[in-house]
C-alpha cells in the first residue's frame, strides 16, 4: 500500500544502533575509499541498501501483526457461507440432508426469486444506496452498480425516479467512473441540500492510483426535475485522505448539517488500527474543508467504520426532523455499518456542536459493540436515511445482498436488492431505541384482504388460505391466554429460560418451550418441507417476568445446498399491555419482518425450490407446550410495483409530465 | 569486516523475508500450505498483506483452471457423470469468471469484504461441486485443494478488514 509511514522509521532509524556499524566502518571506508573510491561506496551503499529494506520489513511487521484475525470469524463466516464445518476427512460438508438429490438450480426456480415490489435494477448487481432525495415531485434513488456482472465490481451510479417511493422508473446511469479521481469506482455519498434549494452530492471516488477520496458533484439542470444529468466538480477530489488516515480507509460522506457558526459539517467514517471513527469537517462551500481536531465519536475494536450516518430525532414527536435540526428536544443517532462483521449498527446518544462531538446515552451498547442495537437482525448493510421534506419523515434506504451462491446469481443475471424503504422514529415510549415502519405508500399495493381471528391450541399448525402466497402483507395480532400464562408463569418446575435463549442459538422453530415459539410460516409448501417461520417465543425470567424474542428461521427454508440458512433475531421490547403485534412483507425470495410496530426489525433472503409459485402457501402455527394463543391478522395480496425499465420514449413522457 | 558485516545483512533481510510470510500465514489455518504457496511465487517475498492475498487468488484461479480442464476431460471418460459434470462446470467457471475477477478488485481498490465474499464463494462453488457426486467424485483431491487454499485465502482476506 502507498502509505508514507514506512518511509518514517528508515530516516528515525539512520540514528540506531544498526546504523553505527556503518559508521564504524567508515574510517575503513575512508582508508578505503583513498584507494578504491568506488568499491567503498557501494559497499556503504549496499549497506545502507540493506538497513532500510530490512527497517521496512519491521515496519511493515507491526503494520500486519496489528490486524487481528478474529479466531472465530473462520467457523462462522464458512457456517454463514451455507457450508458447514468440516469433517474429519478435510472436506467441506454441505448444510442440509446429505442424501438429498444433488442438486441444480432451474430457470423456473430461479425466476421466482425476483420480487414483485422491492427496487431492484433490471439486472446486474447492486449494492449501497446513494444520494437519496426528494426533489421538484420527485423521489430520487441512486445505488452502487455494476453494468457488466452479476458480482460487485466496476462500479457506477444507477438513478431511479418515483412519485411514491414504490413505483420506480429507471433512468439512465447519473455517474460513471470517468475521471481519474472516480476511475477504479464511483462509491457511495449523500445529498444535501442548499439553502437556495439547490443540491450537492458528496461521493467517494477509487483514483486511477487506488487511492479513496470525495469528490462533489451536482445536477447539470436544476430545472430538470428527472436530475438526469450530473457535472462533477472541476476541482476534485475536494478531500483527500488526512495524514494518519490509510489511503483506503476513507469512504462514503455524509449528508451535511448547518452548524450554529453557520458552517456546513460533515462526517466520514474510517478506522486508527482496530478503533473504528468517523472524521470531521467544515465546509462553507463544498469545495474547501477544515477538518476537525476532533473525532465525531470512536470505538475501538470495531474496525473500519462505512456508510457512516448520522442524524437527529425528536424525542417527543413521531416524524422525522431535517439533518440540521438541533435543540433540546432533539437526540442524535450515530450509525455505521461494520466492515468486519457485515452489521449495521446505531446508538442513541447527545451531540456536542461546539465541537463536533456525540457521546452515547449508554456506552454499554456503543455503536459497533456487538450487543448495540441494530436497525435490522436479519440481512441488511449500508443504510442510508434521508429527510424527506415532501412529507416530513426521515426513510431508510437498506442494501439486503443475496445469501445465494455466485453461480445462482449468475445464472438468474441479477444480485441483491432494496429493502422497502421504512419511517425512522425514536420509540418515544422506550426511549431506547428507534422504530422503524415501512413507508405507507405499501398500502397502495394491497389488494384484496382475508380477516381471521382464532384460536390456537399448543402443537397446532393452521393452513391459512389466502391463495398464492408469494407476494403478501399480513398485519396479526397475538395474545396468550391469561389461563396458560398465570398457570406457567406460577409453575415452579416450569424452567425460566430467558436468560439462554436466543433466536440464533436455540434450535429454530422447531424446539418447543412453554410459551412458544408461534407465527407465520411463510413460503411453506403443502407438505411444510420447506417454510420460513417468523415467529415470536416468549421466555420465563429468572425473576418470572416474561423476556419476548422475535426471530425468523431461514434453516429449513429451502433444500438447495448453497444457499445460506441462519435463523435470525433478537429479543424485543413489550410494554404493560402491549398485545405482541407483527407485520411481515413476503415478496418471493426476501421476507421482512416487524415486531412490535418495528422495534425489533428482521430481513430474510430465502430461495425455496418447492414452495414457489401456486405451491407456496401460508401457515399460522403454535408450537407452544402448553400455551394457548389467540391470533387476529389480515392478510393482503400485493400487487407489483410494475418498475418500470429505462426507456427513452418514457423519460421524455415523465419530463414533459 | 565490511564483507563479514554484508553476509550478516543478507541473511537478516533473507530471514526477515521468510518472516513476513511466516507470520502471515500463522494466522491462517494451514501454515505449511500457506507458506508453500506464498514463497514458490517470487512476488512472495516482497508483497504486502494485499499483495500476498492476490497471489492466494492466483493460485485459485489456477486450480480452477486445471480443475474445470479435468472436468472437461471427464465427459468422454466418464460420460455417466454427465449431469454432475455440467453443474460442476457451471460451478467452476463461476469461480473463474465471477469470484476471481471480483476479488481481485475488490482487494487492489480496498474493500476486502467483497474480496472475502468471492473467496468464500470459491470454496462454495466447489463443495457443491463435489456434492454431485455423492460421494464417488472423480474431483475429491482437486476439491480438497480449493477448500484448503481458499480457507487460507480468507483468513489472510480478513486481515484487510
Amino acid at each position: 500500500m502507498a502509505s508514507s509511514d514506512p518511509l518514517l522509521p528508515i530516516s528515525a532509524r539512520e540514528e540506531d544502533p544498526l546504523s553505527s556499524d556503518v559508521s564504524r566502518s567508515d574510517p575503513n571506508a575512508e582508508t578505503h575509499r583513498r584507494r578504491r573510491p568506488v568499491k567503498g561506496l557501494l559497499a556503504v551503499s549496499f549497506g545502507l541498501f540493506f538497513i532500510a529494506f530490512y527497517v521496512a520489513l519491521i515496519a511493515t511487521h507491526d503494520g500486519s501483526r496489528s490486524n487481528d484475525v478474529k479466531s472465530d470469524g473462520t467457523a462462522s463466516r464458512a457456517r454463514l457461507a451455507g457450508v458447514s464445518e468440516k469433517g474429519n476427512d478435510g472436506m467441506w460438508k454441505l448444510t442440509g440432508d446429505r442424501n438429498t438429490v444433488s442438486f441444480s438450480w432451474n430457470n423456473s426456480m430461479l425466476s421466482w426469486q425476483r420480487t414483485a415490489f422491492h427496487f431492484q435494477p433490471e439486472q446486474n448487481w447492486m449494492n449501497d444506496p446513494n444520494g437519496p432525495l426528494f426533489y421538484k415531485g420527485w423521489y430520487h434513488f441512486f445505488y452502487q452498480y455494476n453494468p457488466n456482472a452479476a458480482v460487485w465490481g466496476d462500479i457506477v451510479w444507477g438513478h431511479a425516479v418515483s412519485k411514491d417511493l414504490i413505483h420506480w422508473v429507471h433512468l439512465p446511469l447519473a455517474m460513471v467512473a470517468d475521471q481519474w479521481y472516480d476511475a477504479n469506482g464511483v462509491w457511495t455519498g449523500s445529498a444535501t441540500f442548499l439553502e437556495d434549494g439547490s443540491i450537492v452530492m458528496l461521493y467517494t471516488g477509487s483514483t486511477d492510483k487506488f487511492v479513496q477520496v470525495q469528490n462533489l458533484a451536482y445536477p447539470e439542470d436544476l430545472n430538470d426535475p428527472l436530475l438526469l444529468k450530473w457535472v462533477k466538480f472541476p476541482g476534485n477530489p475536494v478531500l483527500v485522505p488526512p495524514p494518519g488516515i490509510l489511503p483506503k480507509d476513507f469512504r462514503d460522506p455524509t449528508t451535511a448539517w448547518k452548524t450554529s457558526a453557520g458552517k456546513w459539517r460533515i462526517t466520514i467514517g474510517s478506522k486508527i488500527n482496530r478503533t473504528g471513527i468517523s472524521l470531521v469537517y467544515d465546509t462553507t462551500d463544498f469545495k474547501t474543508y477544515e477538518k476537525l481536531d476532533t473525532l465525531l465519536h470512536k470505538v475501538p475494536n470495531t474496525g473500519m467504520w462505512e456508510c457512516v450516518d448520522f442524524y437527529p430525532v425528536s424525542k417527543t414527536k413521531v416524524k422525522g426532523l431535517d439533518t440540521s435540526i438541533n435543540g433540546p428536544d432533539v437526540k442524535h443517532i450515530v450509525k455505521a455499518s461494520m466492515d468486519d462483521t457485515r452489521i449495521d449498527h446505531y446508538a442513541i446518544g447527545t451531540y456536542f456542536d461546539s465541537n463536533g462531538t456525540w457521546i452515547p446515552d449508554d456506552p454499554t451498547i456503543d455503536v459497533g459493540i456487538s450487543t448495540s442495537l441494530r436497525y435490522d437482525y436479519g440481512k441488511f448493510y449500508a443504510s442510508k436515511t434521508f429527510y424527506d421534506q415532501n412529507k416530513g419523515r426521515r426513510i431508510l434506504w437498506s442494501w439486503i445482498g443475496e445469501s445465494d451462491s455466485e453461480s445462482a446469481d449468475v445464472q438468474k443475471g441479477w444480485s441483491s436488492l432494496q429493502g422497502i424503504p421504512r419511517t425512522v422514529v425514536l420509540d418515544t415510549k422506550t426511549g431506547k431505541n428507534l422504530v422503524q415502519w415501512p413507508v405507507e405508500e405499501v398500502k397502495s399495493l394491497r389488494l384484496s384482504s382475508k380477516k381471521f381471528d382464532m384460536e390456537v391450541g399448543p402443537g397446532s399448525l393452521v393452513h391459512v388460505d389466502v391463495g398464492p402466497a408469494a407476494q403478501l402483507d399480513i398485519e396479526a395480532e397475538f395474545e396468550i391466554k391469561k389461563e396458560s400464562l398465570d398457570k406457567i408463569l406460577g409453575d415452579a418446575s416450569v424452567a425460566a429460560e430467558a436468560e439462554e435463549f436466543s433466536c440464533q442459538k436455540s434450535g429454530g422453530s422447531t424446539v418447543r418451550g412453554a410459551l412458544g415459539p408461534f407465527g407465520f410460516s411463510v413460503l411453506a409448501d403443502e407438505r411444510l418441507s420447506e417454510q420460513t417461520p417468523v415467529y415470536f417465543y416468549v421466555a420465563k425470567g429468572k425473576d418470572s417476568k416474561l423476556k419476548t424474542f422475535f426471530c425468523t428461521d431461514t434453516s429449513r427454508s429451502s433444500f438447495a445446498n448453497d444457499v445460506v440458512k441462519p435463523i435470525y433475531g433478537s429479543s424485543v421490547p413489550v410494554l404493560k399491555g402491549e398485545k405482541l403485534t407483527m407485520r411481515i412483507l413476503v415478496d418471493h425470495s426476501i421476507v421482512e419482518a416487524f415486531g412490535q410496530g418495528g422495534r425489533t426489525c428482521i430481513t430474510s433472503r430465502v430461495y425455496p425450490t418447492k414452495a414457489i409459485y401456486g405451491a407456496a402457501k401460508l401457515f399460522l402455527f403454535n408450537n407452544a407446550i402448553d400455551a394457548t394463543i389467540t391470533a387476529s391478522f389480515n392478510v393482503w395480496q400485493m400487487n407489483s410495483a410494475f418498475i418500470h425499465p429505462y426507456s427513452e420514449e418514457a423519460v421524455r413522457a415523465l419530463s414533459r409530465a | 569486516m565490511k564483507k563479514v558485516m554484508m553476509v550478516v545483512m543478507m541473511v537478516m533481510v533473507m530471514v526477515s523475508e521468510a518472516s513476513m510470510i511466516e507470520q502471515t500465514c500463522k494466522e491462517t489455518p494451514d501454515f505449511n500450505l500457506c507458506v508453500s504457496l506464498l514463497d514458490s511465487d517470487p512476488r512472495g517475498s516482497s508483497a504486502d498483506t494485499s499483495g500476498l492475498a492476490l497471489i492466494l487468488i492466483d493460485k485459485i484461479k489456477g486450480l480452477a483452471t486445471k480443475t474445470l480442464k479435468e472436468i472437461n476431460g471427464l465427459y468422454k471418460k466418464r460420460p455417466e457423470l454427465r449431469r454432475a459434470l455440467d453443474e460442476c462446470s457451471r460451478r467452476y467457471k463461476t469461480i473463474l469468471n465471477a469470484d476471481v475477477p471480483e476479488a481481485t478488485e475488490a482487494i487492489s481498490k480496498g474493500v476486502p469484504k467483497f474480496g472475502e465474499d468471492g473467496v468464500i464463494d470459491a470454496g462454495v462453488e466447489a463443495a457443491v461441486c463435489e456434492g454431485e457426486f455423492k460421494g464417488k467424485s472423480p474431483l475429491t483431491s482437486l476439491t480438497k485443494s480449493m477448500q484448503k487454499i481458499t480457507n487460507v485465502t480468507r483468513a489472510i482476506v480478513r486481515m484487510l478488514l
